[in-house]
């Protein structure tokens, strides 16, 4: 998979998907939005191939500052995976309930075009042949990653404490 | 080892004798709050009951309350008729804790919350709004949630696999000095820890200055603990949380004098001392990016703004009132001032603030989000530089990527509009 932006530290989610935008009720109307302060990732995104996962690099605290969930959405909508150091706690848990794609890999070191390959505790970068590991997602979170978000895990407890 | 706070209120709350800091519960929820993103959250929440068979109804409908706020009134068509279908869902769930746009009842959920006596000691606070730390300083556990896991909540009343946090000891000594607040206190902890020091953890307060400090500074001290990228910023419950609670609450009802113990273990201590400590700002474009309003002093601004979750209650009024008083809003600089509910905006009204305001040269607003966060009042131009009591001030916070914001107390704010220029408020308190 191919890393095809580069962002930095404290990427917060007025960043992501600014407030005026945030009129939106649905998960499918947000993808337009993101960045859309930042005008070349905004264009990337919009106009490329959205079949393919494309990877975002990002440093420390991705998604700081508010519980905005279309900071998220808008990222699934494009079939991102966010490689950053460390995530904001109400960003990266909005992430496992939405199914956005994370990793955390405190130490990733990558530039925009390199080829990277994931595997269960590392990432190879096969374009510098440099690995770096990741620390995995918390057991407590992985329940919802599996039902494949928080709606349909939600949905079956709700069913199962009906009986 | 003893329990903090907040392992203690969680023990409580997901019913067993005690939660060990790290361990997954589900801990039942007092109260679930929601603004206009309520819009959102029933999207997700009739998801959840899609082709179940089951009626579409949430937990219990005296515990959710949703609180109009971020777009009033209505800036466009889509969130007017996002605060309908709000409306009509209040109506159909009975929904209790709701406040529409009006003159009476209105305002930030935030200053709404405590105001109405929702909120009380030794209770677990969900909110679709990173800012629901505020309600910490009535010593309940309180934090952001996206709008997914808020449709989960009004589902099963409870939060699903919440992991007990660890907490940081803040201990705040000494006497507050003149011309010095919470905001500039919090501001000074905020560069002292870092936007993440504090990132999946609870900083709970203590010292002499927060147990003299009244209840309105301590909910801005708890409202900005999230810009340390803590979950929430919680202070033990004493007597003026008590008089709090029964005189401006008007809450009658029992409340849980609940404290951590005296042996908590603590992920952290950090202790200072405030009696010299001197006003303080958030530089342009990070909460983090502090430093004394002495190294930016001079600085031309374009437009102060007073108010919002974080400074916008009577006792922030009546400290932007007393130093504009009698003065005039230097010629270059727009003052929009927003109360933070309406009841705030009747006891400024009374106590004769809004006059001093508007004769000043001040714009006062509706009380609500107003200008903090972009949406629709208030936005700055190319290149302009606001001065502000809110809480945040990211590149396009205030609706321009191209314009800076600098984050202060409201005695700063006030003083910054009088000379046009960033302004220590002390210069204007000389024998006051």
């Amino acid at each position: 998979m191919k890393v095809i932006y580069k962002l930095g530290d404290d990427i917060s989610t007025d960043h992501i998907y600014p407030g005026r935008y945030m009129a939106t009720v649905l998960p499918t109307e947000t993808p337009q939005y993101a960045f859309s302060d930042l005008q070349d990732l905004n264009t990337i995104l919009n106009e490329g191939d959205k079949s393919q996962t494309r990877i975002i690099v990002a440093g420390s605290n991705f998604g700081t500052g508010s519980s905005r969930e279309q900071a998220v959405s808008t990222l699934v909508g494009h079939n991102l995976l966010i490689v950053a150091r460390n995530f904001a706690r109400i960003f990266f848990q909005n992430s496992i309930n939405l199914g956005l794609k994370t990793i955390i890999c405190p130490t990733i070191e990558a530039n925009v075009g390199d080829n990277l390959d994931f595997f269960d505790n590392k990432i190879v970068n096969s374009t510098s042949g440099k690995e770096f590991p990741i620390i995995p997602i918390p057991e407590a979170r992985k329940a919802i990653v599996e039902a494949g978000g928080l709606i349909s895990y939600t949905r079956k407890l709700v069913l199962e404490r009906q009986k | 080892m003893g329990l903090t706070l907040v392992q203690k209120i969680l023990s409580k709350a997901s019913g067993v004798e005690t939660v060990a800091v790290g361990s997954v519960i589900e801990p039942r929820v007092s109260l679930a709050m929601s603004h206009e993103n309520a819009a959102l959250v029933i999207n997700q929440f009739n998801e959840i009951y899609k082709n179940t068979g089951l009626p579409t109804k949430v937990w219990d409908p005296t515990k959710i309350a949703i609180i109009f706020d971020h777009r009033i009134p209505a800036e466009s068509k889509k969130t007017a008729t996002n605060q309908k279908l709000i409306r009509e869902f209040v109506k159909e769930q009975g929904i209790t804790k709701f406040h529409d746009i009006r003159g009476d009842e209105g305002g930030i959920c935030h200053q709404v919350l405590p105001e109405n006596g929702y909120v009380l000691p030794n209770t677990v606070l969900v909110g679709t709004d990173s800012h629901t730390t505020t309600h910490g300083a009535l010593g309940a556990f309180a934090f952001g949630i996206g709008a997914t896991e808020m449709a989960s909540v009004w589902a099963l009343g409870s939060v699903l696999n919440v992991e007990v946090p660890a907490s940081i000891k803040v201990i705040v000594n000494g006497k507050i000095p003149k011309g010095v607040y919470a905001k500039d206190i919090i501001l000074f902890l905020i560069g002292k820890l870092t936007n993440q020091g504090a990132n999946y953890k609870v900083i709970e307060f203590h010292g002499e200055a927060i147990k003299s400090m009244p209840t309105s500074g301590r909910l801005t001290l708890s409202n900005m603990a999230v810009e340390t990228g803590a979950t929430a910023g919680i202070i033990p419950p004493d007597k003026e949380t008590v008089r709090y609670l029964r005189t401006i609450a008007n809450y009658q009802g029992e409340i849980d004098m609940l404290q951590p113990d005296e042996n908590a273990e603590y992920a952290d201590v950090i202790e200072f001392d405030v009696s010299n400590l001197s006003p303080q700002v958030a530089a342009p474009n990070f909460v983090d990016n502090v430093k004394p309003i002495k190294e930016v002093e001079g600085t031309p601004i374009d437009q102060v703004v007073i108010g919002s979750c974080t400074n916008g209650r009577i006792e922030d009024l009546k400290e932007a009132a007393d130093i504009i008083r009698g003065k005039k809003v230097a010629k270059e600089t727009r003052m929009l001032v927003f109360p933070a509910s309406y009841r705030a905006y009747e006891d400024a009204l009374h106590k004769g603030y809004i006059e001093d305001f508007i004769k000043a040269g001040a714009v006062v607003m509706n009380p609500g989000c107003g200008p903090c966060l972009g949406i629709h009042q208030g936005a700055l131009g190319d290149g302009e530089r606001a001065f502000s009591t809110t809480n945040r001030n990211f590149k396009g916070r205030m609706g321009n990527p191209d314009a800076e914001v600098y984050l202060g107390s409201p005695a700063a704010a006030a003083a910054t509009a009088v000379f046009g220029v960033i302004t220590d408020p002390r210069k204007l308190q000389e024998g006051k």
